[in-house]
């Protein structure tokens, strides 16, 4: 008996293999308790004393978190402002798309913004598109990541179509339907109608992005050259991982509706102060019937301006509170002596045999 | 190692022949010498192999054999011609196939194509492929080629590796096999070593002693000069026995050498029958039938014949038993079925989800049709080259089209794939488990359980009717002779004698002892007699009784040489057991039968070793049902022995005289077969010299004939075994099996009906029920043994009333028990009474068929498959169950000494009946449970991934993006979620060993398929759709109006629905164990490993997400809010049926684990049985061993 736990099964064992097959199924089989499938385990029961403990347990963690994050949300100042229909002239409203579509026309357009509330600086400028389906597959799909990183490797733009190549076949680097759609509404703050808010526009991308994704010696080539502009134009001289914009933009949302990072305002703005808003309306939205918002927001521990989690841990919370006691009063009412062989059912109603 | 030896040349003591005995009549044409053993030959081809114990095994392999060698001609188109001597000729018309053997599927060049092909069998890889293909078309590349490709390529790399080492250990064994050498009659007129691979039909091949035949051989001639060869056929059904095979008179003298040998002979195409063959031979102008004694299949060994020269006519991959070598049917299991309903369900589900998505998408893109020239999203025109060509558009049609088939690629896992895969471990790994289980092991042959089909171990948890045999299934086969019946005085106070004194019943030859392999017991007033009283009549009559029985059977002896070598043993081999058993009990009685040849045995009777020639021998056969064999005694007498079942003998007894004797015989008969002994009743007659002569010359007239000699040779046996005088009557004990009665008491509880099907009489069927606990005194028994289809109907009829109509509540509680005989069951099975009897059957509680064959074994299985949705099990351990194995849902073959057939048609084999018990009820019920949530669990866990990627779909424009990254998707079967269902499907167990065995009732909920069934289906996928929302819509809402990008909200729902997955299999787990720890908490760290190394490659979109996500408080509180909301239905559910609705497994599992509080309080917990008291104990031994 050498421990050879020989393991045969269903080989069709010609006739001479069924001698062989004989003398290895002949041995005892070693005694361990994996196989004697009697490994130690433990056996958890859902004793209603665990059910209730178990509900109040969840109960007692969650309300306390729901009622932490309700709080960090309702902290939060946030204005949002709609300007893609309001800037467009009265006389155009009809014609958006060629309002829009027009060099000719100008189109800055200013907006004011009445603090709520006391907003702690950092305050960060987003702006938020709705409608915009950064997700659709055909649009996510159009980038190219190794040109975006790697100067030798212009030529890759395998997957950016349409926006390849000029007419003339040379590579357009950042090449794709993404970084071609760049946004490019400015904004300008001030506070009244004189003190200048300063954006700050560095550190919006994500680190990991400027480091990796990005490369510092790959610099825009034939960008927005072709018949269709879609969007913000790239500063040549600037490599890519210095063009945070482009870097916040190519990082697509999950979601139509969607905010990027514009800059932050490192100034603290007291309630019933006015920001005066002074904005080139330029992306086109108009032709697919999306919506521009400009949203100025404080944050916390937690985030953005969301009561969803707090109310959802609340609502949880509550409904295991309300579970545990109902099962207690269950309970209470209506025992079952756990372990009784009683109501086993052949002892119920005892079988015929 | 014990050797055998023939006895032939050990005999020196041997005292001559009797001068003056009756001489065989001398021949006219050959020597007289062999007369009258050749004359005993000549009857083999008609009653197909010495197989007088088959008149005790009703229905065996006798039995079925003979009807395939009647004397019917073989048509010329269906024969196959085979010249002696002559393979150029034979080959000539066809060439026949080649000796050389090829087991190995696939050469070095069809590997890969071959391999793939039958891959490719497989549905799923089907499906697998398709998909992958569909991916690769440029407008529906969902995923990358790698990606998309890699799990197929995976699992078909893995397959071919396994199938390429088993191939290669194939060509080994096969490249040995081919080139071992035979001896090959050659052209120069000697036989000279050949290659196995070369050896051609036709040819004339000598094999010498305990060489393996290379082929399928007719014998022609044999060392012995009778022309018997013995042979061994273990490798053939595993029957370790010795075998007796005929060369024919007419080629026996023959030497190829001297003489030339030629001829042909015309026989059946090849076949796989290994017990059957029907050919003629045309030698010398004579027509001489050959049947299957005359024919050694390859496999076999010589044993005991110095050598046998035949001609081979069947040759490598056409003889029988590489036709038989093919694997076991495969069978589908229940569960699998009721999968395949349920995977058709997620089909249409599939089809649904993408219909939906496709018809959005065309309805999507008619109302945007205006806007997406310039959707800086979308971008439809391509203004690079031409102003009007559109880019990657094809009109909405074919884009809605495209969707479909895209989300088909996308939802590709609704259809659970990675299931079928997973399913095949699970199952290894539970057969592993059967196959290491202690208590399914045979102590007493050393055999493990076997697995031998590997798709159907849950089916044994649901398994509502058992079908066994009797005779080696229920009872060991081993014989005892127990008591005997001489002259009317019963002798059966059998005591152990063997301790007092052992050189009584040795023989002395030479210096050695030679000492018979097996002791019995024996009654001590009946040895008194035959040492002390041996004059009297009682002594006379005793001596003749044992002379009988050492005389009147087809057994061999063999010595075998043991350690000491002053000591031998003799082992009696035959194939019959009950003849086993009398020779031995003749043995400790002091008749030891020492040597047999053709022409006589020698006997050492009572230490005088006496010379007795076999003058003439009528074998069994089943219309006459007993044997004879006309003796030459020493003292110049001859005599006839007559040994057969009471029914025939008594018809042939001379009643005249000795009516007492014959009365006492048939009372002490009655006692011997209601103590469930199998009897034989031995008769005798004095044969005259006339009576002698006639005999002999209308036996030579008989033997001679050119047609119909089958039945002159019967009718002369019905002739001359007329007017016996009863010598006595001797029952032979068949022993149960350890632990039946119990086992079935068991399985009676678990719901299980059983129902014996056996080839033995009425009365011992009977009886042997009682004592295996089958039929108890109180049940009424329903008897049915008529032999007109008319009479059938109404006893049907009013069994069928008389189970209806008790008076009152007697009704509810009488048992009734079914007593069928195949003759009745010949008007019944497959005619429009097969309905009645099932009516009948049904409201039994007992069945018991006696005396059927083995096909009507077969028809009683189809009785009840063709009827009910029950699962069918049928045990056996002999040829003759083998249909009713094959017939049954589940099939389990006893390795017992009935050889291998059984386990060869079985689909799990095992050493005794009782391990049905644990077989079932415990790895029956875990395999079962087991399986039946696995199959659940993996529709469950895919389809809520699916769910996720559906909703997130409806808010992409229907464009088929997925937020998770597609190795993620593709990860999500493999590495994600893949291994704890496989551990927990191997190793978790609702209920322990001993509750199981302590409450066989627990084995109802896999009958009633408690835990697979559509009700639970659709639950399952109603959770998984509230899982699904939960894990979607609570990330959605929490970071609907944020700056988050596709792939960190992708990675959150990765980590949540994997996470969610591996929480939901915890709570089901019944029992944690350290595996289960580590797989379960394992995967979801694998996860989260792969997740981080996915996103620190920085060519894919994904890059540093997860570490920006993780720092954030609000993902942490997404995940345990998705967790906790998403199982808050289901803990709730199961917490409320598990209190409130308890099933019988949720009390016994409470009853498991608080056994220590409860074990004084509760005394109504009746103890089950008597098997259930022994589990305790065992369980309060702490026994390693389990053992029944």
């Amino acid at each position: 008996m050498n421990g050879y736990t020989s393991f045969s099964v269903a080989s069709p064992s010609s006739g001479f293999g069924a001698e062989a097959a004989a003398t290895r199924n002949s041995k005892r089989p070693k005694y361990s308790r994996f196989t004697q499938q009697e490994l130690p385990a433990c056996k958890p029961i859902l004793t209603p004393g665990w059910v209730i403990s178990v509900f109040t347990l969840v109960g007692t963690i969650f309300i306390p978190i729901g009622t932490v994050s309700l709080l960090a949300s309702n902290k939060v100042v946030e204005l949002v402002d709609r300007y893609d229909t309001a800037c467009v002239p009265p006389s155009m409203t009809d014609d958006k798309v060629g309002y829009i579509q027009n060099d000719a026309i100008k189109k800055t357009c200013t907006r004011m913004l009445k603090v709520t509330k006391d907003m702690d600086q950092p305050i960060y400028v987003y702006y938020q598109l709705d409608n915009f389906y950064q997700n659709h597959r055909r649009y996510v799909k159009s980038r190219n990541d190794e040109q975006l990183r790697d100067a030798s490797k212009a030529n890759e733009t395998s997957g950016c179509d349409p926006e390849k190549t000029t007419s003339d076949g040379t590579p357009i680097v950042p090449c794709g339907l993404i970084a071609w759609s760049l946004f490019n509404d400015t904004y300008k703050f001030n506070r009244g109608t004189n003190e200048m808010l300063n954006v700050n526009k560095n550190g919006i991308s994500w680190k990991s992005d400027r480091k990796h994704k990005f490369g510092s010696d790959v610099y825009p080539r034939n960008f927005q050259t072709g018949n269709l502009i879609g969007g913000g134009k790239l500063n040549a001289t600037k490599s890519l991982s210095e063009q945070e914009d482009l870097i916040v933009w190519m990082r697509t949302a999950a979601l139509p509706t969607f905010r990027k990072l514009y800059g932050k305002i490192e100034v603290d703005l007291k309630e019933n102060d006015i920001v005066t808003v002074t904005l080139e309306n330029n992306y086109n939205t108009y032709s697919f019937g999306g919506k521009k918002k400009l949203v100025l927001s404080t944050a916390t521990w937690l985030g953005g301006k969301n009561n969803f989690l707090g109310i959802a841990y609340l609502t949880v919370g509550g409904l295991c509170f309300l579970l545990a006691t109902a099962f207690t009063l269950v309970y209470l009412v209506n025992a079952r002596k756990p372990a009784d062989p009683a109501h086993l059912s052949w002892n119920k109603n005892p079988p015929m045999h | 190692m014990a050797s055998e030896r023939p006895l032939l040349d050990l005999s020196p003591r041997l005292p001559p022949p009797a001068a003056d005995l009756p001489k065989p009549i001398p021949s006219s044409r050959s020597s007289t010498r062999f007369r009258g053993s050749l004359d005993r030959i000549n009857f083999a081809p008609e009653v197909l192999g010495p197989g007088a114990g088959a008149a005790l095994r009703y229905g065996s392999r006798a039995e079925s054999s003979r009807s395939g060698a009647s004397q019917k001609d073989i048509p010329d188109e269906d024969a196959r011609i085979v010249f002696i001597n002559d393979s150029a000729r034979t080959n000539s018309r066809l060439e026949f196939a080649g000796n050389s053997i090829r087991t190995a599927k696939y050469s070095f060049l069809t590997f890969l194509p071959r391999n793939l092909y039958e891959q490719f069998h497989r549905v799923a890889y089907i499906y697998f492929l398709v998909i992958a293909i569909l991916n690769q078309l440029p407008q529906l590349a969902v995923f990358g080629r790698g990606a998309s490709i890699l799990p197929l390529a995976f699992v078909l790399f893995v397959t071919a590796v396994k199938d390429a080492y088993e191939d290669w250990r194939r060509h080994r064994s096969d490249r040995i096999e081919n080139n071992r050498t035979a001896l090959v009659f050659s052209a120069g007129g000697y036989f000279c070593p050949k290659r196995w691979k070369q050896i051609r039909v036709g040819e004339i091949i000598k094999i010498l002693s305990n060489e393996t035949l290379p082929c399928d051989i007719v014998l022609l001639s044999t060392s012995d000069p009778t022309g018997v060869a013995y042979v061994q056929t273990i490798n053939l059904d595993g029957e370790s026995n010795l075998k007796t095979r005929y060369a024919k008179q007419e080629t026996l003298l023959r030497a190829p050498e001297k003489q030339g040998i030629a001829g042909l002979i015309r026989c059946e195409q090849p076949n796989r029958n290994i017990y059957g063959f029907h050919a003629h031979m045309e030698i010398d102008g004579k027509r001489v039938s050959l049947g299957p004694s005359n024919i050694v299949l390859r496999g076999c060994e010589l044993k005991n014949t110095s050598w046998v020269v035949g001609v081979a006519i069947y040759a490598g991959r056409e003889t029988k038993v590489m036709l038989n070598s093919s694997g076991s049917p495969s069978k589908r299991s229940r569960l699998e079925t009721h999968m395949n309903r349920e995977t058709l369900l997620l089909s249409g589900l599939l089809l649904t989800l993408c219909t939906v998505v496709a018809v959005l998408a065309g309805i999507w893109l008619g109302i945007h049709k205006s806007e997406l020239d310039l959707a800086q999203f979308f971008r439809k025109r391509d203004y690079s080259n031409n102003e009007d060509d559109n880019y990657n558009y094809y009109g909405i049609g074919m884009e809605v089209f495209f969707r479909f088939l895209m989300a088909v690629i996308v939802f590709q896992i609704m259809i659970p794939i990675s299931l079928y895969i997973s399913m095949e471990l699970v199952r290894l790994g539970q057969a592993y488990f059967m196959i290491q289980d202690a208590s399914l092991y045979d102590e007493g042959s050393h055999l493990r359980f076997q697995c031998r089909a590997l798709n159907i171990n849950e089916d044994l948890g649901q398994i509502k009717y058992v079908f066994s045999d009797k005779t080696g299934t229920l009872t060991e086969n081993k014989m005892e002779f127990q008591c005997a019946s001489i002259s009317g005085i019963d002798f059966s106070s059998i005591k152990d004698l063997t301790a007092v004194d052992h050189s009584i019943h040795s023989v002395i030859v030479g210096d050695q002892y030679w000492r018979p392999n097996m002791t019995v017991k024996t009654d001590p007033d009946l040895f008194r007699l035959l040492r002390n009283k041996r004059d009297t009549e009682e002594g006379k009559h005793a001596c003749d009784f044992f002379i009988a029985l050492s005389a009147c059977n087809t057994i061999v002896p063999l010595v075998i040489d043991t350690p000491d070598p002053a000591q031998r043993l003799i082992d009696y081999q035959g194939e019959s057991p009950d003849e086993q058993a009398l020779v031995y009990a003749a043995a400790a009685y002091g008749f030891v039968l020492v040597e047999r040849t053709s022409g006589h045995i020698i006997i050492d009777v009572l230490g005088d070793r006496q010379r007795f020639d076999i003058l003439g021998l009528h074998e069994f056969d089943s219309d006459r049902k007993r044997m004879s064999v006309i003796v030459g005694f020493p003292d110049k007498t001859v005599k006839l022995f007559v040994k057969g079942a009471d029914s025939s003998m008594f018809g042939v007894v001379d009643e005249t005289k000795n009516g007492s004797i014959i009365h006492e015989t048939k009372s002490h008969l009655q006692a011997y077969s209601s103590l469930g002994l199998r009897t034989l009743v031995i008769g005798m007659r004095d044969l005259s010299r006339e009576e002698f002569d006639e005999w002999h010359s209308s036996y030579e007239k008989a033997s001679t004939a050119l047609y119909g000699r089958g039945s002159l040779l019967k009718a002369l046996a019905t002739n001359i075994e007329s007017n016996l005088e009863i010598l006595g009557a001797s029952g032979i004990e068949d022993k149960l099996q350890q632990g039946v009665p119990e086992a079935i008491q068991s399985l009676r509880q678990a719901g299980i009906k059983v129902w014996v099907l056996t080839g033995d009489k009425q009365e011992t069927a009977i009886s042997i029920g009682y004592s295996c606990k089958l039929l108890t005194a109180e049940m009424t028994q329903i008897v049915i043994n008529i032999d007109s289809k008319e009479s059938c109907r109404k006893r049907l009829e009013d069994a069928f009333v008389m189970t209806r109509n008790l008076p009152g509540m007697e009704a509810a509680k009488t048992q009734f028990a079914l007593i069928i005989d195949g003759s009745s069951l010949v008007y019944i099975l497959e005619t429009e009474l097969e309905e009645e009897l099932f009516r009948v059957a049904a409201s039994c509680h007992v069945v018991l068929c006696c005396r059927v064959a083995p096909l009507q074994k077969a028809g009683i299985v189809a009785l009840i498959k063709k009827r009910t949705d029950d699962m069918t099990l049928a045990i056996g351990d002999g040829a003759n169950d083998v249909s009713m194995i094959q017939m049954a849902d589940v099939g389990i073959g006893i390795s017992g000494q009935e050889g291998r057939q059984a386990v060869m048609a079985s689909d799990f084999a095992m050493g005794q009946f009782r391990f049905l018990v644990p077989l079932l009820l415990v790895h029956g019920h875990w395999n079962y449970q087991r399986m039946a949530y696995m199959i659940l669990y993996n529709f469950y866990k895919n389809s809520v991934f699916v769910f996720i990627l559906f909703w997130y779909v409806l808010y992409t424009a229907f464009s088929l993006t997925t937020a998770i990254t597609e190795w993620s998707s593709v990860l999500y079967s493999v590495i994600y979620t893949a291994l704890p269902t496989i551990v927990v499907g191997i190793l978790d167990k609702d209920l322990s060993r001993k509750t199981l065995l302590k409450y066989p009732q627990l084995y109802g909920s896999g009958q009633r398929e408690e835990r697979y069934n559509l009700r639970l289906f659709m639950l399952t996928m109603v959770d998984s759709v509230w899982q699904s929302l939960a894990i979607f819509f609570i990330p959605y809402l929490a970071y609907r109006h944020s700056t988050v990008d596709g792939s960190t909200i992708g990675d959150l729902w990765t980590l949540a629905v994997v996470m969610m997955v591996n929480v939901h299999l915890g709570m089901d787990v019944f029992r944690w164990n350290s595996i289960t720890h580590a797989t379960l908490w394992g995967c979801i760290a694998a996860t989260f490993i792969c997740v981080i190394i996915i996103d620190t490659i920085p060519v894919l979109p994904g890059y540093w997400a997860i570490f920006h996500i993780m720092e954030t408080w609000a993902f942490w509180f997404c995940l345990v809010a998705i967790l906790v909301a998403g199982m808050l239905p289901r803990f709730a559910a199961k917490a409320i049926t598990e209190f409130f609705r308890p099933n019988d497994i949720q009390i016994t599992r409470e009853l498991e684990k608080f056994r220590n509080i409860n074990d004084r309080s509760s005394s109504s917990e009746v103890a089950m049985s008597t098997f259930a008291i022994h589990q305790q104990q065992q369980q309060q031994n702490d026994s390693r061993d389990f053992v029944l």
